[in-house]
């Protein structure tokens, strides 16, 4: 395909649903000054969006603007803009994209000009970058701030010291904070009820993930994944309109099985599995598309990704728990796929290996993010060791262009994949 | 007969290696990548049809009995050295032509005839001092037509516009317009016949041969006779997404190279291949299939290109790094990796006193410390260990592996040959070899 | 002793990346042991009154060839992971029963795991600190972690810490903060007597010998600087900031100095100053502690300022303190907490009037000439404009 005549990609009724859900979710936000409605920004990873929403607070995700603003291809240009204010080239491209877009006027995806938030709420789980971030949103904004520490599960267990750490700071630290911001009482009552609805989407999440155990995939949970994700790692888990989402999502698929399909992609029906992959890391934005196409040309199905579990591990597992509510967000904080230890990961991957049947596992390294990247390379040989299949590494950013070597990223991926082929011949003739 | 080619399109320079149906090599080409991969992997495959030819030729000539091992040879030497003399004058001849048709340029008015003038004169007097090059004994630093032709030219044309009054600069123009051109448009035709009329001269310079010259004629003729038929080409190498060929005649050259070690060394284990513009290690299983590979990440540090920028941050020539390097009495420690802080670190050290040949040795232990983390992350080594590329050639960095290696794994074989250069053109050739008779 | 001989046995410590000393004192005794932690800052006093030696671990420095520990690392990663994992694939950390890896960013933490992969048998521990700063909130969750990290090194070295151990320990380090803190303050005063190398190298030592010795080294040093007769050099005063974890070279230290600059405060080996008041030693000695880290405790990028005014406010009261007249950013490249500070840092410089410049640098920089002319124009410029 030739991106000169890129023809519109195919949407599903699920993906239609979400853009219009994020539409909304925009316009609100844009339109806070008008509608009274106050801003909460707040990160993504192990986000309290239950405890945000029952507040009558809308949520700013500065990760997700980076994120469009990549996919638009504006991110570049903000990247240099922040670097030219004296950011170092070295630190993540999400946090200059953002502190970018502010210099070029704050202008959310939908064109309207991005009020500022009424409450930073750093929520610091899984990442050391975002302490910093939010000191530098705050200089930019001056506004009332409040943090929430999330202990890094340093020995693989949510400790009972850790977790009452966390509800502490929730109950006199955040609750204060966003009742000051919202002028509503903290209803315990409502926050239940939001995370009632949020254990019922997650529920339908994981079937929708766990449909890729079939062999022949009804779905890609990398590429696609992403997609599935969006609602449920961002403003609109514990809502009604998350649940119809993932109803709608989960009955396509199902029809997909049916029908005997592959993963839906930009192009349409994608043609015969050839290699199921596990990947790490996060995607690249900036050529999403691009890369994504890598892939379904050659056959590549991704069946378990690391990635749709930043913004928590349902799969084993966790839900959030109306009956303990405080606890139960503490424990969502914590669990969160990039406040896991390194052992952790590397045995939850090897769990995705087996289970999902892959063939091996691709690292997509990302030069933003340390949390995820620093240590990939002993992961990648841990998991060859302990299953015997080959993992391949690749290196792009999230949102920096300048760090997405189509050419370089495409020969590898094919070096690979005729790797496993040759492999894979050669045990079948032995 | 069957032939199976291998085209490797390296970032500098482009290799082909042709195979018959039993897995024998008969013939290698070599050629430099220029900007067009097409054009280059044409004159590669033409070079390693040239070097089969010559192949043939010496089975053809064995077959006469009274002809002896250092006769064939002696042979063969100066037949190709008569073939190559005719290429020559072919591809100088169209480059006269060719400057001659850009002198009628826009840029040129009312000039042609006197520019044509003066090309006649300068092409007459490189004629004859390039012919030179192809004498007996004289040894040619390049075969490649650029190298050849310009290195005269400047001079030639420079003396001769001097004498008859013309712009120097125009003829330069002329010359960079009309080289590419004809790089582009390689000598495909008639090799038969030059093969013929150099036989023809080397036969009329013999005056030793205790065999016929009827004899010898009919045997070349008999190999010129032969149809050798492209049967099955794999391209691989950086460039190999732009070869004009369907997706199952491409291979990547982490394959290639890890099968050509293989055909090399059957042993082998491990490979490291160190190129201009990436380093490769590969491990190998006992049948050549490759069981792991890792690249050098995004950042090109330590690839050969590396000691490229150093020789020019120094002004030195490329192949002078090694020897110099090698007259060491120590190795001063060079950290950075990083080309272009390299260039830094290395002027620091020259101001700091320390000496050229002890800077180099530094140097080259870097590029190879380089490659020993790219192995380590691939698997590590083990026996044995077969080095390839472009820097294999490079024997202060082979002195650096070894002890590397040594300290690091201790005992191992480490092969190193002299044709590595061609090993992923080698197993491109095994693999289109195997894809029509193992299918 | 003279100075010249203390920074002899300083360099001697400096280079060996064997640490001999250590393995020295952890075979003296049969059943000592040894825990080695990374930068910024652990609570050494729960390692040493179990009996135990911690071992301040700071990378490979320059002299280090990095092979195994580069195949696990990215370009795009700071060098001390790197040469530390190369320290423990190629056995010179094999006498160290423990490591501790504290809070500092993504890469030291993801690093704890990664031991834990590399070596399944060696305890390893992610030590985590709190970044909220109230007594009942942070200062429990502190408080349990301690507690936890104690039980830990009782386990590892067969001990008992008795709550008078602990505050025996206490006193040793606060008595090892005063004289840390006496040799900051006499540079600070005399710095043409006192060069920031030696500064540097006498503070590296006490990384690998036992506390008790390195106080012994301080005493003798202060005495011999004292004796020192150096000429005043017409240099200007400056602070370096944004070192606290991966280290500069030696020569990199040298090459500001010698280009024009004193160094009146830095941010080198911040555990020997982490708490900046003396400790009580007759209470709860982990109450103690946790209040000394959450009230009184030095800052960095690696630490969280839970208000706008307070951003970059130590760095500025360290200027006004030390009289310095610029601030030299001297970061690793890479390294997060100081990069992405440094924007704010430099900020709060700019609104104060206070010159400063900036550069990278890795623990094996070999190119000095770029931060020589940097720190040489900078410096020229301050007694140009002041």
């Amino acid at each position: 395909m030739n991106t000169a005549t890129k023809p519109e990609a195919i949407k599903d009724a699920s993906m239609l649903k979400q853009k219009e859900m994020i539409a909304r979710n925009y316009d609100a936000l844009t339109g806070a000054p008008e509608s009274g409605k106050k801003i909460v920004s707040t990160f993504v990873p192990g986000n309290l969006n239950e405890l945000i929403n029952s507040f009558g607070l809308l949520n700013n995700l500065p990760e997700i603007n980076a994120i469009n603003n990549g996919m638009r291809k504006q991110s570049g240009a903000m990247i240099m803009d922040a670097e030219r204010s004296g950011h170092s080239e070295d630190v993540c491209t999400y946090v200059k994209a953002d502190i970018g877009m502010m210099s070029k006027g704050n202008i959310a995806p939908n064109g309207k000009v991005m009020p500022p938030p009424n409450l930073l709420l750093l929520s610091y789980t899984g990442c050391f970058t975002f302490m910093k971030w939010f000191e530098l949103l705050r200089k930019e904004y001056n506004c009332d701030t409040v943090m929430l520490q999330v202990p890094y599960t340093g020995d693989g267990v949510i400790t009972d010291n850790m977790r009452n750490f966390v509800v502490k700071q929730l109950k006199e630290e955040v609750i204060p904070a966003l009742e000051k911001t919202s002028g509503v009482k903290f209803d315990i009552d409502r926050l239940r009820e939001n995370m009632a609805r949020s254990a019922k989407a997650e529920d339908d999440l994981v079937w929708v993930l766990e449909s890729a155990k079939n062999v022949r995939s009804p779905i890609d949970a990398y590429f696609g994944g992403v997609y599935y994700i969006g609602p449920i790692f961002t403003a609109f888990r514990g809502t009604q309109d998350a649940i119809e989402y993932y109803q709608l999502l989960r009955g396509e698929i199902e029809k997909r099985m049916q029908d005997g399909l592959g993963p839906v992609t930009p192009e349409g029906d994608m043609g015969e599995e050839k290699y199921r992959l596990v990947v790490e890391g996060p995607p690249n934005w900036t050529s999403f598309r691009e890369f994504w196409k890598m892939f379904y040309d050659e056959g590549a199905v991704v069946v378990a990704s690391t990635y749709t579990k930043v913004g928590g591990v349902y799969d084993e597992g966790f839900r959030h728990d109306p009956t303990n509510p405080l606890e139960s967000l503490a424990d969502y904080c914590l669990g969160c796929y990039t406040n896991r230890n390194m052992p952790s990961r590397v045995d939850l991957i090897e769990k995705y290996m087996n289970e999902y049947q892959a063939d091996g596992l691709l690292i997509n390294s990302i030069k933003s993010c340390n949390s995820f990247s620093a240590g990939q390379l002993m992961m990648m040989n841990e998991i060859e060791k302990r299953t015997g299949k080959p993992g391949a590494f690749i290196e792009t950013d999230l949102v920096d262009p300048r760090y997405f070597s189509a050419a370089n990223v495409k020969n590898r991926l094919e070096s690979y994949f005729q790797m496993v082929d040759q492999k894979r011949r050669s045990t079948r003739t032995a | 007969m069957k032939c199976y080619i291998g085209i490797d399109l390296g970032s500098t320079t482009t290799k082909a290696v042709v195979m018959d149906e039993f897995g024998e090599v008969l013939g290698r080409g070599i050629t430099n990548s220029r900007s067009n991969y097409d054009t280059a992997s044409r004159v590669a495959k033409l070079e390693a049809f040239i070097s089969t030819r010559l192949t043939l030729f010496h089975r053809a000539l064995e077959g006469l009995s009274g002809l002896e091992g250092e006769k064939i040879d002696r042979l063969l030497l100066n037949l190709e050295r008569h073939f190559r003399l005719e290429l020559f004058l072919e591809q100088l001849e169209d480059l006269h032509q060719t400057c001659a048709g850009n002198a009628g340029d826009l840029r040129y008015p009312g000039q042609k005839a006197k520019i044509c003038a003066v090309l006649d004169v300068a092409f007459a007097r490189l004629r004859e001092k390039l012919q030179g090059l192809f004498a007996p004994g004289v040894v040619r630093k390049s075969d490649f037509f650029r190298d050849l032709a310009g290195s005269e030219y400047m001079n030639i044309a420079e003396q001769t516009a001097k004498e008859m009054g013309m712009n120097f600069d125009t003829l330069i123009n002329i010359y960079d317009k009309s080289i590419i051109e004809v790089e582009n448009r390689p000598p495909n035709d008639d090799m038969e016949g030059k093969f013929l009329r150099a036989l023809t001269n080397v036969l009329a310079e013999e005056t030793d041969l205790s065999v016929s010259s009827d004899d010898v004629m009919k045997a070349i003729k008999s190999v010129l006779d032969m149809d050798l038929e492209e049967t099955y080409v794999v391209g691989t190498g950086y460039g190999r997404v732009r070869l004009p060929f369907p997706k199952e005649h491409i291979r990547s050259e982490i394959l290639c190279h890890g099968l050509g070690a293989h055909l090399m060394y059957p042993k082998t284990r491990t490979v490291l291949d160190i190129g201009g513009q990436d380093t490769k290690g590969i491990q190998i299983d006992g049948k050549g299939i490759v069981v792991n590979f890792q690249m050098n990440d995004r950042c090109a540090a330590g690839c050969g290109r590396y000691l490229g920028y150093i020789a020019d941050e120094m002004n030195l020539g490329l192949h002078e790094l090694g020897p110099m390097a090698m007259k060491a009495t120590k190795t001063v420690r060079i950290n950075s990796t990083c080309t272009v802080f390299a260039g830094a670190e290395l002027r620091d050290r020259l101001a700091l006193g320390e000496k050229r040949e002890d800077i180099m040795a530094g140097l080259h232990r870097a590029i190879i410390l380089r490659a020993m983390s790219i192995i380590s992350r691939s698997g590590g080594i083990t026996d044995e260990f077969t080095f390839t590329g472009g820097v294999a050639k490079n024997e202060a960095a082979v002195k650096q592996l070894r002890e590397l290696v040594q300290e690091n794994y201790g005992d191992v074989q480490i092969n190193i040959n002299p044709d590595s250069i061609y090993t992923g053109a080698l197993g491109g050739a095994e693999f289109a070899r195997r894809a029509v008779e193992e299918a | 002793m003279s100075t010249a001989e203390i920074i002899a046995r300083c360099e001697e410590l400096y280079e060996d990346t064997t640490f001999a000393a250590s393995r020295a004192w952890k075979e003296a005794v049969p059943g000592r042991k040894v825990v080695g932690f990374m930068p910024v800052y652990i609570p050494e006093e729960i390692i040493h009154a179990a009996g135990m030696l911690p071992l301040g671990i700071l990378g490979g420095g320059d002299n280090l060839e990095v092979i195994h520990g580069d195949a696990f690392y990215q370009s795009y990663i700071c060098r001390i992971p790197r040469s530390t994992i190369e320290l423990g694939l190629t056995g010179r950390l094999d006498f160290v029963d423990g490591m501790l890896f504290p809070s500092i960013c993504d890469v030291i933490r993801n690093l704890s795991g990664m031991w834990k992969l590399m070596k399944p048998g060696v305890y390893a521990k992610y030590f985590d600190v709190p970044q909220n700063y109230r007594d009942d909130i942070g200062g429990t969750y502190y408080q349990n972690e301690m507690q936890e990290l104690r039980h830990d090194m009782e386990k590892l070295s067969g001990n008992t810490i008795t709550d008078e151990a602990l505050n025996n320990s206490i006193a040793i380090y606060n008595q090892h903060r005063q004289l840390v803190r006496d040799v900051y303050a006499m540079r600070s005063a005399e710095p043409w007597k006192v060069p920031s190398s030696e500064v540097y190298l006498v503070m590296r030592a006490g990384q690998v010998l036992p506390v008790e010795e390195h106080i012994v080294m301080l005493n003798e040093y202060l005495a011999a600087v004292v004796k020192e007769d150096k000429p005043i050099r017409d240099k200007c005063r400056i602070i370096t900031c944004g070192s606290f974890c991966e280290q500069p070279p030696l020569n990199l230290i040298k090459s500001i100095e010698m280009a024009g600059c004193y160094v009146v405060d830095d941010d080198y080996m911040l555990v020997n100053r982490w708490l900046m008041e003396e400790v009580p030693t007759d209470g709860d000695p982990i109450k103690s502690l946790a209040d000394a880290f959450l009230h009184h405790s030095a800052d960095s990028s690696a630490k969280y300022c839970d208000t706008q005014e307070k951003v970059g406010q130590y760095l500025l009261d360290s200027v006004i303190k030390n009289k310095a007249e610029g601030v030299i950013f001297a970061a690793p490249s890479f390294c997060d907490p100081a990069l992405l500070e440094r924007p704010l840092l430099s900020a709060k410089m700019s609104e104060n009037n206070v010159p400063h410049i900036s550069f990278k640098y890795a623990e094996n920089s070999g190119q000095m000439q770029p931060i020589r002319e940097q720190a040489g124009t900078f410096a020229d410029s301050i007694k140009l404009w002041s």
